[in-house]
């Protein structure tokens, strides 16, 4: 998308493809050249690198014709993603709630700011109006800006002072949980991807993200923007592939602190949440919502430890 | 049976026990198909025989929960339901030191500890939740529109530990919000949740609303796994946990976990060292480690390390070890002869991989299951009696140099239930609590429980919350955790 973004090595639409009617300036002379054959790569700890096994899948638009190539991410990219993302939450979880609002709004100036080539990606992808990619990527934007106001106020709604029954001071505060696998949900292109992975990181978890198997462009293209809007590295990592191939080993993880299932097809949901048991992940299981209705908190909140400390008074 | 205990009890209380007891289901006492006895573990007299749940008892409790939760409790205004529970509070109230006594005799804890400490906290949850039952539209769950709703019927699974207290953390808060209860305690300390159960009868409230029903671990299985109960919640160890876990997600339940973890003390070279020793030796000993958050794992800056050692080993040794219902007694029984085998086992093993071990001067009497109170020094984050989660009267010490390292060398447990932290600098007890990995931090102080407190784990401590505001979502129903489509 940002050709100019220095951290990305490839771009996930190429200049040359066809504009829709809603982004058509500057257009640029028609000319007959074979567009670059774009091959994606995943997003792990602030680089782009390609799978480990070197595999590739090929994507499709909603109207069949190839869009690009993406990695192929199995097991070994999903434990380098772990590691990344493990290695960037002390300083991300520490962070003030402020920064961390910062840096989320940050994201979503970069998206508006490549507004009209994410609604070209998702009209490609879906097959839909552009009225409708537009009316997509302007919520995902609005999604991004409703989470990140959140930063600095989880505490407030979610935390408690305890009256005890003794001289004792209580406060009980919010804490994110960790490392988040996040399953980015299947049925929607850009806002069911940002409604999950939002919620996971505006408290202060790292979060490993298994794009979507129909839409992996837009997750690319979000790895981008995450780049470009230089969220810490780590604090996001995305892998494209095949959720049943990908989603076991997050499942199974022992450094892996919770799983958000939205992308999880049913009877793999079930097994995955048997698999997050054995190590007491904290399991993220919504029925899928309309992601165009505000979310409410839940979906954050279910990535939170509680914390309480006592403080003696008159001591 | 009877037992009297004058020292222990102002005037004559006098706890009678019967000889046998049923399954209360339903309202009522029943009888089942086969018993066991439940003995002292401080004289292994036999204080009754208890009745071994089966299948078809759990699915009749489990239906008989079902029915009461349709016909009665659900569709019971939150006043009324609150009314139950402050008869139920009441009455613990008033026969407080019979359930010591019971509590004492069953689970070798001191009567100290069981009347003074157990007793009060355990009213206090259903005085505490009493209070919510009817104010639950203003906790901040759910709406007006949508008024949030309980979860159904609970199968409640508890541990030996603090049996009558973790009965009322669970049992409260699920009656408060409007669920039915299944409740199995543990297999060597049933006799305060049935004395409970008589509570409740005479409390009048409605039958089926609480059942309990004894039992071994397979009784436990049973519960746990019962494709009648809409919600788990289980205390008790790691491995069991998991296992729960698995069950629960395989079917789709909502679960909460309360498993424990080894709880680390740390004591800055700063502290006041007495006010520490005196915390460490109550956190671990006075319950005999009988206490999913006591303070086993101790951290010492090392400037301060043989002074601290020297203050704990002085109080261990004055430590009086014996009869649990002896209100001059610190230190009673263990809680049953496989619990004494473990931790017998695991400090061989703590001497065998090199710390080293101390042990209060003891005479244990010729009967019942007893271990000295131990210290362990020079222990390190590999050795089995530092990593192994264990209900213990053991303590290991290691020494620490700097804030950094200590808090990462607490953090790399998988565990993550609680901590203490004992210094006078502000600002270094605040940056220790904030960045322990741990669901209580206490400062300067250990141990201290509230009904109006969250508590509950991090990690692979648990799951949930239990107490507080915080401790209703576990049994409310609240859209994001638990089955599929939830």
């Amino acid at each position: 998308m940002s050709p100019s973004s220095p951290s990305s090595p490839s771009s996930p639409s190429s200049p040359s493809s066809p504009s829709s009617p809603a982004d058509v300036p500057p257009r640029a002379p028609r000319r007959a050249r074979a567009a670059p054959r774009t091959i994606h790569r995943l997003y792990i700890g602030g680089v782009f690198p390609r799978a480990a096994s070197g595999r590739t899948f090929d994507v499709h638009g909603a109207d069949g014709t190839f869009l690009a190539s993406a990695a192929l991410a199995a097991g070994r990219d999903a434990r380098d993603a772990v590691v990344a993302a493990r290695a960037a939450f002390a300083e991300w979880s520490r962070a003030a709630g402020y920064d961390r609002g910062q840096a989320l709004y940050r994201v979503a100036e970069v998206m508006e700011r490549h507004r009209a080539q994410f609604a070209s990606q998702v009209r490609r992808a879906t097959g839909g109006s552009p009225d409708a990619a537009y009316a997509e990527v302007d919520a995902a934007v609005d999604r991004w800006t409703w989470y990140a106001g959140w930063a600095d106020k989880i505490t407030q709604v979610r935390g408690t002072v305890n009256p005890v029954a003794g001289p004792f001071g209580t406060v009980s505060l919010p804490e994110p949980v960790g490392v988040t696998a996040v399953l980015a949900p299947q049925d929607s292109a850009l806002l069911g991807l940002v409604s999950v992975l939002a919620p996971a990181i505006v408290s202060g978890n790292t979060a490993v993200l298994v794009a979507s198997e129909r839409y992996p462009l837009l997750a690319v293209a979000l790895a981008e923007a995450l780049a470009s809007a230089e969220l810490p590295p780590g604090v996001v990592n995305v892998l494209t592939g095949e959720v049943a191939e990908i989603s076991p080993w997050l499942a199974a993880h022992q450094d892996v602190n919770a799983i958000d299932l939205a992308g999880a097809p049913g009877a793999l949901a079930d097994d995955l949440a048997v698999a997050a048991a054995g190590n007491l992940k904290r399991v993220v299981r919504f029925a899928n919502p309309d992601w165009g209705v505000e979310p409410g908190p839940e979906r954050m909140f279910a990535t939170l430890e509680t914390k309480t400390i006592w403080h003696p008074l008159n001591s | 049976m009877r037992f009297s205990c004058d020292a222990a009890c102002e005037g004559d209380s006098r706890v009678t026990l019967r000889g046998s007891y049923g399954l209360f289901i339903g309202g009522s006492f029943v009888a089942g198909s086969s018993v066991f006895k439940t003995i002292s573990p401080a004289t292994e007299e036999v204080l009754a025989e208890v009745t071994h749940g089966t299948t078809e008892d759990v699915d009749r409790a489990v239906a008989a929960a079902r029915q009461a939760y349709e016909r009665v409790w659900s569709m019971m205004p939150g006043r009324e339901r609150a009314r139950y529970l402050l008869r139920i509070a009441r009455l613990m109230r008033e026969r407080a030191t019979d359930l010591a006594v019971l509590e004492s005799l069953d689970s070798g804890k001191p009567i100290r500890q069981t009347r003074d400490v157990d007793l009060p906290l355990a009213t206090a949850h259903f005085f505490y939740h009493a209070g919510w039952a009817d104010k639950l539209a203003y906790a901040g769950f759910g709406s007006a529109a949508a008024p949030v709703r309980p979860l159904g019927v609970v199968g409640q699974v508890i541990g030996w530990s603090s049996p009558l207290l973790m009965l009322a953390w669970k049992i409260a808060p699920a009656l408060a919000c409007g669920n039915t209860v299944v409740l199995k305690p543990a297999e060597t300390t049933p006799l305060t949740a049935l004395a409970f159960a008589e509570i409740c009868a005479d409390a009048g409230l409605p039958p089926g609303v609480v059942n309990i029903v004894t039992g071994d671990g397979l009784a436990g299985e049973l519960v746990a796994g019962h494709p009648g109960i809409d919600k788990v919640a289980f205390t008790g160890s790691p491995e069991v946990g998991r296992e729960i876990a698995k069950s629960a997600a395989l079917w789709g339940k909502r679960l909460t976990l309360e498993l424990g973890g080894t709880s680390a003390n740390i004591v800055c070279a700063d502290a006041d060292l007495d006010a520490a020793a005196q915390g460490i030796v109550e956190g671990v000993f006075v319950r005999q480690g009988h206490a999913c958050c006591a303070s086993s794992r101790v951290f010492v800056q090392e400037t301060v390390l043989d002074d601290l050692v020297d203050a704990v080993r002085c109080r261990m040794t004055a430590l009086r070890s014996g009869d649990p219902l002896d209100e001059s007694t610190d230190i009673g029984a263990v809680n049953s002869e496989s619990q004494r085998d473990k931790i017998t086992e695991l400090a061989r093993s703590g001497e065998a991989e090199g710390a080293v071990r101390w042990s209060a001067p003891y005479a244990p009497p010729d009967r019942g299951f007893w271990f000295p109170p131990t210290m362990f020094t020079t222990v390190s984050e590999e050795h089995r009696i530092a990593r192994e989660e264990l209900s213990w009267p053991v303590l290991t010490v290691s020494s620490f140099t700097t804030p950094d390292e200590v808090i990462e060398r607490t953090n790399s447990s998988r565990y993550g239930l609680s901590a203490g932290v004992w210094t006078r600098q502000g600002a270094l007890s605040a940056r220790l609590a904030g960045r322990l990995r741990a669901g209580v931090v206490w400062v300067n102080s250990f141990g201290r429980l509230d009904p109006g407190v969250p508590f509950g784990g991090f990690q692979e401590s648990g799951l949930g919350r239990e107490g507080g505001r915080h401790g209703l979502e576990a049994y409310l129903d609240l859209p994001g955790t638990g089955g599929p489509d939830v």
